[in-house]
């Protein structure tokens, strides 16, 4: 990763140790938490958009898939919490590839439909034959790692925002590596990507399934922290959700997730105070920075620091 | 003196005056109440009528001096009918505002998801949701209450009256929610204690527009009665279509039918539906010693006057809610395990919107069966099935 | 045994009717934009909430309340061109666009919550009177005049796309927008116009449907994603595709919620929407090559 970039992670590292030791409150910590576990479905799907050139409007699915797995497997089979997630991770994984073979070969609308179509599946498995139907179920066991089970909303936050590090250390590794460059090309145009020997195919199926790992993460994290799942969390509203998230954040590059994330988390709880215009206020603002940013916060923030200095 | 601190003085001393002389002055400290519903989103129909009762009994119980003296204040967080939402509106109130108790949510869903936090936070929960994990198994939920009845009670007040009837064989329709989901078990959990078969099992879903096709497998199975299970406009489209199909066979619905706006937007197919209600909705059909009428009677009037609508059932979950904390603090004061076992232990034969409350250690909802009254469609009107 | 099929036949048709016209909405913005406008399903909503509140709340007689409600989707539709769309259009940007038509019916959700609340609404449907019995199933006169508006939608358009000049003009564009402005064409002009005709056609889809199903500030979305699945199913772009899928998919929906499981019903738009764009993306009707001439 470039030296920016690892600045950028070294104030995030500290940042996210001190953080939960000056503020006490678990509401903000929550909302944090909130904050983080929307950022690693971001980051997934800001290296699938903004890199690989693909849209996504199902990341929701994936997410769900994350959150069911891995709390049937530890709730209903008992399982350990971590081999649980892992476990989930693969499903999704599997989930995606599954999606991918096909889906991959349709363009622009119609790969952002199928994706849609997936996502919508999976609400209507999960609402369907979910434990609990839509009602959800809870009592679903806290995160434990090696014997210690985490519990308060601090050590959540730590755990939460270190797999964001560690999440992101590794994808901007990815990016600036051989596979990195190749996804770039591919964006920029694929047929001369495959002229210059990429398997192009290969590739963008790869990083198809990193997103789904990375969202399957999001939503394990979510269920082991809530305790509690239902369908009405995984819609595609939440697909939605995250796609604004990076366009807002900025797609072409991978600091833009996160801040997208930060941004639309918190958003909300700004917002409280206006109780019905909540949604109207919403719609306006994401239209607005829409019309007007439209390469999303971070890029523009980044050109304007560079012609400051 | 210095010039600074007679200016400083003179502005303490006008302060003081202004709040001393401002009508219902209060020098005693609020108590904090927090409330969480489902304002905006899916379950809005719920959380509107529970945040302007909840509005206007604290205006109403602060214009006539407040608990002992001291202000009520509610503090209502919406959580757009999402889990995520009303955690984190939870852990607001729950730090940031300090509350002492925690009214609402407006969804199973949501009350299911505060459950570990209410009991970590030691502070009580009533919420207004129907389900019954949400008070299930009771040693598990020392804070957390509800004050909807149980969809198992509206199941068996429907079984009893078609048992009466002689009806053995029915179809229930049921929407694919939460509220849907959970009187569909009910349904099938309590039919072979009164002897009823469920011969057809549809589903449908929140936004759909047309039941004709469920409605028509019911009819082919030969099911006597039809039992729908939703709230929203999905009753509405039911009953339509079970008019429209000219079924010939008894259509009930859940307690969710309660609300005269169903019957005006049915039109005439509502004729003839049968609902087992919560009182509010009839209030003016009961015997006047009854002693709900009175205090249904008054709900409906003011909040009719201030909102230019009927609360419905709804509603009065949160009126019940309220008024339940805001006694035990009038009899406890803001001390918060006070507050929960005073609930507990002294709501009893309690008269309420939903029914008569009988909260126990082992019970923390209070209401059975006897909370609802059989209904009828009537002439455009409600009226009481003896 | 046959009327319970008929039964489920011509509730599929009622439900599809709708979709049809959502599904001709996306088409008719989709061929001279390349651009799917996932507010489409909100038009459905302001149709039938200012139907009801010209004819219910400000009592003004039926085919006032009819053009007005008409007048007002054609403005918001408008409004949405003129603002949202024409400025981001010279970007090219599929996603952009995509994430914008998203935005914009967020915002018109919000409005509509704001005005109406959200409670569901209805009016009386256009004739009154018992349902038509036809070989023992119901089919209520509502359904009728849902079925015969949509078609005669169908029919309006295609004189307008094929008979007039205007519509002629439309069809140019949406092949090759250069040329078009080469023969005197004004695309900006176009795409707004495709705009305000895809608002109308939603709009009326909803008119139509409210006195059956009732009208709520959300039905939006889900009508959104049910027409667009018709839409894929026939062919983007294809107008007549997107009818016929329309009620394709209101059909097959309603016979697996009869033979099948109601539960399921959902699950099969999308179903067959996958399995379409997996093995014939082109649609039923579309064919290959034309799909890839398109800009996105």
């Amino acid at each position: 990763m470039s030296r920016d970039d690892l600045i950028v992670i070294l104030f995030l590292i500290a940042t996210v140790i001190l953080l939960p030791l000056i503020s006490g409150s678990s509401y903000l910590l929550s909302v944090g938490i909130f904050a983080g576990i929307n950022a690693l479905v971001a980051i997934g799907l800001t290296i699938l958009m903004g890199y690989a050139g693909q849209v996504s409007l199902g990341q929701a699915g994936f997410y769900g898939i994350g959150a069911y797995v891995s709390s049937i497997m530890s709730l209903k089979l008992g399982l350990p919490v971590m081999i649980s997630m892992v476990i989930a991770m693969l499903a999704a994984a599997i989930a995606a590839i599954l999606l991918s073979v096909p889906a991959l070969r349709l363009k622009g609308h119609y790969l952002a439909v199928a994706t849609l179509g997936f996502g919508e599946i999976i609400y209507v498995i999960l609402n369907e034959w979910g434990p609990g139907g839509p009602s959800g179920f809870g009592d679903i066991p806290y995160f434990s790692l090696l014997g210690y089970t985490l519990t308060s909303s601090q050590e959540y936050f730590w755990l939460i925002w270190g797999c964001v590090i560690i999440v992101m250390a590794f994808s901007l590794n990815l990016i600036n590596s051989i596979t990195g460059r190749a996804l770039r090309a591919i964006h920029g145009s694929e047929v001369a990507s495959v002229s210059m020997g990429i398997d192009v195919v290969r590739l963008k199926i790869k990083v198809f399934v990193l997103s789904a790992i990375y969202a399957s993460l999001a939503g394990s994290l979510y269920a082991h922290y809530v305790t509690f799942v239902s369908p009405s969390s995984f819609s595609l509203f939440y697909s939605i959700l995250v796609l604004m998230m990076v366009v807002l954040g900025g797609m072409s590059n991978l600091w833009g997730g996160i801040t997208g994330a930060i941004i639309i988390t918190l958003l909300p709880e700004v917002l409280r105070g206006f109780k019905e215009y909540d949604i109207l206020i919403y719609g306006l603002i994401l239209t607005l920075s829409l019309l007007f940013m439209r390469k999303g916060i971070v890029p523009l923030v980044i050109e304007a620091i560079r012609r400051r200095g | 003196m210095s010039r600074y601190l007679r200016l400083g003085l003179v502005i303490f001393t006008i302060l003081s005056v202004f709040f001393t002389s401002v009508p219902f002055s209060y020098a005693k400290e609020p108590y904090r109440i927090g409330a969480i519903f489902s304002v905006t989103g899916a379950a809005s129909f719920l959380g509107e009528p529970e945040k302007n009762t909840v509005l206007m009994l604290v205006d109403q119980i602060n214009k006539s001096g407040g608990i002992n003296g001291h202000p009520l204040e509610v503090i209502i967080e919406d959580s757009k009918s999402d889990e995520t939402q009303a955690v984190l509106a939870a852990k607001k109130l729950l730090e940031k505002d300090n509350v002492l108790a925690i009214i609402g949510p407006s969804t199973t869903g949501e009350s299911m998801a505060l459950v570990p936090i209410m009991n970590n936070a030691k502070t009580a929960l009533i919420s207004c949701a129907a389900g019954a994990p949400i008070t299930n198994p009771v040693n598990e939920r020392y804070w957390i209450f509800k004050t909807p009845q149980y969809d198992t009670s509206a199941v068996e007040a429907i079984y009893t009256h078609m048992k009466k009837h002689g009806i053995s064989k029915v179809g229930i329709i049921t929407i694919a929610t939460g509220f849907g989901d959970a009187g569909r078990k009910a349904l099938h959990d309590l039919a072979p204690k009164f002897g009823i078969t469920i011969v057809a099992d549809e589903r449908y879903g929140p936004k759909d527009s047309d039941m004709t096709t469920q409605l028509t497998k019911i009819k082919a199975s030969g099911a006597q009665a039809v039992i729908n299970w939703s709230v929203g406009p999905g009753q509405v489209v039911v009953t339509k279509n079970w008019h429209a199909l000219n079924m010939g066979i008894p259509l009930y619905q859940s307690h969710g039918w309660g609300s005269k706006k169903n019957i005006e937007l049915a039109g005439k197919a509502a004729e003839g539906v049968i609902a087992p209600l919560g009182r509010l909705v009839v209030w003016e059909k009961l015997p006047d010693k009854h002693p709900q009428k009175a205090l249904l009677r008054k709900y409906e009037w003011d909040y009719k006057s201030l909102y230019k609508s009927e609360p419905g059932t709804f509603g009065g979950h949160a009126y019940d809610a309220l008024m339940m904390v805001v006694e035990a603090l009038k009899k406890v004061g803001p001390d918060k395990k006070k507050i929960r076992d005073y609930i507990e232990r002294n709501i009893k034969n309690w008269p309420g919107t939903g029914g008569i409350f009988n909260m126990s250690e082992k019970d923390h909802c209070g209401l059975d069966m006897t909370a609802f009254e059989m209904v009828v469609v009537k002439n455009g009107d409600w009226e009481i099935l003896k | 045994m046959f009327s319970v099929f008929l039964q489920f036949l011509f509730s599929g048709l009622t439900t599809g009717a709708v979709y049809a016209l959502v599904g001709l909405g996306f088409n008719i913005v989709y061929n001279s934009t390349s651009i799917i406008n996932l507010a489409q399903g909100e038009f459905v909503v302001i149709g039938g909430l200012m139907m009801w509140y010209f004819s219910e709340l400000l009592k003004i007689p039926f085919f006032l309340s009819l053009l007005s409600t008409i007048a007002v989707s054609a403005l918001i539709g408008l409004i949405m061109e003129r603002l949202t769309i024409r400025p981001l259009l010279k970007k090219a940007d599929l996603l952009l666009m995509i994430m914008v038509t998203i935005a914009v019916s967020i915002f018109i959700r919000g409005l509509v919550m704001f005005k109406f609340g959200k409670e569901p609404y209805t009016y009386p449907p256009f004739t009154e009177g018992d349902p038509l019995i036809i070989y023992g199933a119901v089919i209520q006169q509502q359904t009728l005049w849902v079925i015969g508006i949509t078609g005669l939608c169908i029919v309006v358009l295609y004189l307008f796309f094929n008979k007039m000049m205007l519509g002629k003009a439309m069809r140019a564009c949406s092949v090759e927008p250069r040329a078009a402005r080469l023969m005197g064409i004004s695309v900006s002009k176009v795409v707004m116009l495709s705009f305000v005709i895809s608002a109308v056609v939603g709009a009326v889809g909803g008119i139509a449907i409210t006195p059956i199903s009732l009208m709520e500030y959300d039905k939006g979305p889900m009508l959104a994603v049910k027409g667009f699945c018709a839409s894929i199913m026939g062919g983007l772009g294809r107008g007549r595709g997107a009818v016929i899928g329309g009620f394709v998919l209101g059909i097959l929906e309603s016979l697996t919620a009869g033979y099948i499981h109601s539960g399921l019903k959902d699950a099969v738009a999308l179903i067959i929407m996958l399995f379409i764009l997996f093995f014939k993306p082109a649609g039923i009707f579309g064919s290959a090559q034309i799909a890839r001439l398109r800009k996105f």
